[in-house]
């Protein structure tokens, strides 16, 4: 029997040492690879282990920086499901990584993986962190080590995309969340993450409203509109990077961090009786409408594939926004199943460009009949997303609207639907023009079969199993919050 | 009326105190300049010194006699401490000078500044 | 042995300089000033641990005289804080000057150069020491007259050094001038010019007009003297012109001691108390301050000379400082004494690299640095870290230092300026990344000249750069120091 303790420490050195066996076995890129991937399946099964026992109030203090301020670790349901994810997620997303930088012939491949390691270290490090402090201290982390893979190609379009990507998540970060923090900081005299909040009874409900601003702004990393721009800017990255930023790592820490100030800073009972967040279901209504729209008129996959990312976080900041136990338990069960549903599609984004090098939207025609795995992964994770049964997403924008209904938020309901028919409209579009366009004559769509490499496509089915099962085993995921 | 007469000194320290100060702002030639600084920090010796002056005081230099009146020497010995202070300054100062006009022609300040920004597009011209 | 500590504080550097101008041969000059500035970080580090150890302040009479009469020396926990500061630094510098003056400065100049180097920091450490307010004015000298000279010398290399010194020179008599005026006036007042016994009677006399003349001028003397905007024109050539060692030394030291004999003559003498003070300075700082914050980042993000860019950073982080004394409360002035500390290690580490390459191309810019990650990455890694903790990213000290200033500003309620105090901070990341790009992203230039490092040329950049994340991680010694420096000012109130 594993002690809680032990598993924190797996669970955040696990990839800590993936990445200096990385550095280390850089001459031989067999070995490198293979450690990574053993070492990831090992996080997985601690992830998913943790999990399943569920957090037991378990502390661990591993830096006394002052008396008032450490880098500690309290795992809680919500961090152990985000640990859950990225644990799982991650070696599958090396596999995939593997085969497509040898795919496509990227250089500085051991850079690449090293850094890849370090974001799943810093993305563990979030979900189990037991103060504000110890997040913020690993949430920049996170920044700084998924720069160098946004500007892996180090042209000058992956110099300009990290220039926005750092401007935006640090700019935002070290100006508006620190202010809160230190705000929260001085206000409540502590940073620790309780249930039902700290900030209740502290604060004169008037500046409640603000406070939750600079929570909800200064979060670059959920990309809410009008701060999403850092998301599509990191595209120019190597696929591997988007489905790690997308579904793995960055964008996840980012609404996850929303999610967990509103539960264990805010209080949803406190967010609720001081309406401090109604301002805040209104912007992230808008950031899901608009993103969709923007999506629709994108050609370019990946970017489509992005807005759809932003429009997808804004319900899971939706959910912190309405702030009744029902919504927040939706929000922190999309975070698993957009999760899963993401990842597919990135992957196949991937998978055809490593198989064709194709990357708009509209030379695909056709293109589903010669790699009908991918396409089939495509179809379902896409339908995932826009929330049809049985796949995963179904559950949580059910669970997410009932949450509207518990909260008379009618207007929420209206955007929720709006935004599932925009979303079958845009990646609907995909699938459809994939299985049933005729291929251009000449183009590459136009041909046999021919799948990418199997350590492309295995990945990205199991990532769709994925979608399907988490339907079916819902209970096993869904969170309780109360207060 | 008086009482601003009988303050005579001061009004001589911030007259020197201003052509000093003057000079050094609105001179561009820098011997100027430095002879605007000792008139300036001289207003402020002169204004120690007057202040250490005590009514019908003589130097303070024991004589035996209990009831003498002494001025106040220890000005005297600040403004001593001072004065060496700004001699160094001056000697600093004027060594630069002659620098200055070994490397650039010129004590100018306004020629000074062309020459400089013709030297910084030279380096710039350089680096590329 | 143990009391006379105090005075071997400035005494030992003091007597060494001139000794040092006799030695011949370049080798031996730079060791004996190596031992020196060794020596003086031992005395400080041990009078750092008496003082907090006892709690009490050490006080020394000179001569033995006691005061008022004779001339005392104060240490307290404010000195023996800023103290290994100077020393450290200094200690830190000299050992990379061996390299960087060797390679700027005419070989028959080093012992002169290491004459007024000793010179520089006797007179900064003099000025920390000193429980006399003259003395702090001809310790202010010495230590001003000697940077002159030493900025000077960087002639060898660019002439417009030159014209920077004599600039340095004409502001930083006005300046000390000033403060001359301001301090004739207190005596007049008080009849008296030792610290604490300027302190007790200012406290009995009518706050008049007189008073308040004095605190200005006082005041003015020294913003010159710490570069506070808008009086910081001397600065920025003075630094970029100056040889690498000096601006490294200069920009971690010089201007971190005035910022605390500012607080020392305003806190300590005049006291919070004094309605000029409390009323007048606050505001003043605070405004300036913030103004500062913003014009020296902006000015560092369009400019391409990194000793330049660093000086006007300097120039937003002295803003920082006096924001944090502007606050006018012991957690204010608490996190201005964390960020003097933090500020020296991280301004000390940045000009030290920056010397490694300005040594070997004459001037480090944004063109000559391009591609150079690859060529000597420990050097601009030193750079990248010591940006970060400029930035105030966490686990460095300058994290830390934002963090206490930011509290002791929402503490009192200052919402707006914490607001624009995390604003500039964060613009600070536009000129670090510039740097970053420019070394690691884009290639070396055709035909631009190799650059080679060795660990004798990068391990003192990186010294201060372990001692920025140290102090990032482990904070909690500074911060109960700067707690209690603070507290010798407010100690009188509570």
């Amino acid at each position: 029997m594993l002690h809680s303790e032990t598993l924190i420490y797996a669970l955040l050195g696990l990839p800590l040492v993936a990445s200096l066996g990385v550095l280390l076995l850089r001459k031989w890129p067999n070995l490198r690879d293979g450690q990574a991937v053993l070492i990831g399946l090992l996080t997985a099964a601690c992830a998913i282990e943790f999990f399943a026992r569920g957090a037991d109030g378990t502390s661990l203090t591993l830096l006394a920086m002052t008396p008032s301020l450490s880098i500690s670790f309290t795992p809680e349901p919500l961090g152990l499901l985000f640990a859950l994810v990225a644990g799982c997620l991650w070696p599958l997303a090396t596999v995939y990584t593997i085969s497509y930088l040898r795919g496509v012939h990227e250089d500085n491949q051991t850079r690449f993986m090293f850094f890849y390691a370090i974001a799943i270290h810093a993305a563990m490090a979030i979900a189990l962190s037991g103060n504000l402090l110890t997040l913020f201290v690993f949430y920049e982390i996170l920044t700084f080590s998924t720069y160098p893979l946004v500007t892996h190609k180090g042209t000058e379009d992956a110099r300009q995309a990290g220039r926005v990507y750092l401007g935006i998540l640090v700019a935002s970060s070290v100006v508006f969340l620190l202010f809160g923090i230190i705000g929260v900081w001085v206000i409540a005299g502590t940073l620790d993450f309780t249930a039902g909040g700290i900030l209740a009874g502290k604060i004169d409900p008037i500046y409640v409203p603000f406070l939750l601003g600079l929570f909800a702004f200064g979060i670059g990393k959920a990309a809410l509109m009008p701060l999403h721009r850092w998301l599509p800017a990191a595209m120019v990255a190597p696929t591997p990077v988007s489905a790690l930023l997308h579904a793995v790592a960055v964008v996840k820490a980012g609404v996850f961090t929303v999610l967990k100030v509103a539960i264990y800073i805010f209080g949803l009972d406190f967010l609720t009786s001081t309406g401090a967040s109604e301002w805040l279901i209104i912007v992230a209504s808008f950031s899901i409408l608009a993103a969709s729209i923007v999506a629709l008129r994108k050609t370019n996959l990946k970017a489509r594939l992005a807005y759809s990312t932003v429009s997808q976080l804004g319900y899971i900041v939706l959910g912190a926004a309405l702030a009744s136990p029902l919504a927040a338990s939706g929000a922190a069960l999309h975070i698993a199943t957009h999760a899963a549903g993401k990842i597919t599609l990135f992957f196949c984004a991937g998978a055809i460009y490593v198989a064709h090098h194709l990357s708009d939207i509209k030379d695909m025609d056709g293109l589903g009949r010669r790699m009908p795995i991918t396409y089939g992964a495509f179809a379902l994770a896409a339908l995932s997303i826009i929330g049809v049964p049985p796949l995963g997403g179904a559950w949580s924008k059910f669970m997410l609207m009932g949450g509207a209904l518990d909260g008379q938020h009618m207007l929420v309901l209206v955007v929720l639907m709006v935004s599932s028919l925009l979303n079958l409209v845009y990646l609907g579009e995909i699938v459809l023009r994939g299985f049933f366009a005729p291929a251009k004559a000449g183009s590459v769509a136009d041909g046999g079969y021919a799948e990418a490499p199997w350590a492309c496509v295995v990945p990205l089915c199991i990532t769709a199993l994925i979608s399907i099962l988490l339907f079916f085993s819902v209970d096993f995921f869904i969170l309780s919050f109360t207060g | 009326m008086t009482s601003l007469l009988a303050q005579w000194n001061y009004f001589l320290v911030i007259i020197l105190m201003m052509l000093g100060f003057y000079a050094v702002i609105a001179r561009g030639n820098m011997v100027k300049k430095m002879i605007g600084l000792n008139i300036f920090q001289t207003s402020v010796f002169m204004l120690y010194i007057s202040m250490g002056k005590v009514s019908n005081g003589t130097a303070p230099i024991l004589t035996g006699d209990s009831s003498t009146v002494y001025s106040n020497p220890l000005p005297h010995v600040l403004i001593l401490t001072a004065i060496v202070v700004g001699v160094a300054t001056t000697a600093v100062g004027y060594a630069l000078i002659i620098r200055i006009q070994e490397s650039f022609n010129t004590i100018e300040d306004d020629e000074i500044i062309e020459l400089m920004d013709d030297d910084e597009a030279a380096s710039e011209g350089r680096a590329s | 042995m143990m009391h006379h500590l105090p005075i071997l504080q400035v005494i030992v550097p003091l007597l060494a300089a001139p000794l040092i101008a006799l030695l011949r041969g370049r080798e031996i000059a730079w060791l004996a000033t190596f031992i020196v500035t060794g020596v003086t970080f031992v005395i400080s580090l041990l009078l750092y641990y008496q003082v907090s150890e006892s709690g009490a302040r050490l006080v020394y009479d000179l001569g033995g005289w006691a005061a008022p009469l004779g001339i005392v020396y104060v240490i307290d926990a404010a000195s023996a804080l800023v103290l290994p500061i100077v020393t450290g630094i200094g200690f830190v510098v000299t050992l990379a000057a061996r390299h960087l003056v060797t390679a700027e400065i005419d070989q028959r100049d080093h012992a002169l150069f290491f004459t007024a180097w000793l010179l520089t920091i006797a007179g900064m450490l003099g000025q920390v020491t000193t429980g006399d307010a003259f003395n702090i004015f001809v310790f202010l000298e010495i230590s001003s007259l000697s940077a002159y000279a030493l900025v000077a010398m960087g002639a060898g290399r660019d002439r417009r050094a030159l014209p920077a010194a004599f600039n340095y020179l004409i502001l930083g008599t006005v300046g000390a001038t000033f403060y001359v005026i301001g301090l004739g006036l207190l005596y007049m007042l008080t009849g008296t010019l030792n610290l604490d016994d300027l302190a007790v009677r200012l406290a009995d006399i009518e706050q008049t007009r007189a008073a308040y003349m004095a605190m200005a001028f006082i005041a003015l003397g020294l913003f010159l003297k710490m570069a506070l905007f808008p009086l910081h024109f001397w600065l920025v050539p003075a630094y970029s012109f100056a040889p690498s060692a000096v601006a490294a030394l200069m920009a971690a030291t010089a201007t971190k001691v005035s910022v605390y004999v500012l607080v020392r003559l305003m806190f300590g003498v005049f006291g919070i108390g004094f309605v000029g003070i409390s009323e007048g300075l606050g505001t003043v700082l605070l405004t300036l301050g913030i103004i500062g914050a913003f014009v020296g980042t902006l000015a560092a993000i369009i400019e391409t000379d990194l000793k330049k860019l660093f000086a006007q950073s300097s120039i937003a982080q002295l803003g920082y400082m006096a924001i944090g004394i502007g606050i006018m409360t012991p957690a204010g002035l608490a996190a201005a004494f964390i960020h003097l500390f933090n500020h020296a290690l991280m301004k000390g580490a940045l000009f030290l690299a920056i010397g490694v390459i300005g040594a070997q191309t004459g001037r480090a810019t944004m063109r000559t640095i391009e591609g150079a990650g690859r060529q000597i990455p420990m050097t601009m890694t030193a750079i990248l870290f010591g940006g970060l903790a400029l930035i105030g990213v966490p686990l460095t000290a300058g994290f830390i230092s934002k963090l206490y200033l930011i509290r002791a500003l929402l503490e009192s309620d200052f919402w707006v300026l914490a607001g624009l105090t995390f604003v500039s901070s964060a613009l600070a990341l536009a000129y670090v990344w510039k740097i970053v790009e420019a070394a690691w992203l884009k290639p070396r230039p055709e035909g631009a000249p190799d650059l080679y490092e060795t660990p004798m040329m990068w391990l003192p950049a990186w010294l201060l750069v372990i001692a920025t994340i140290g102090f990032g991680i482990f904070a909690s010694p500074l911060i109960n120091g700067a707690v209690q420096a603070a507290a010798v000012f407010f100690g009188g109130q509570s």
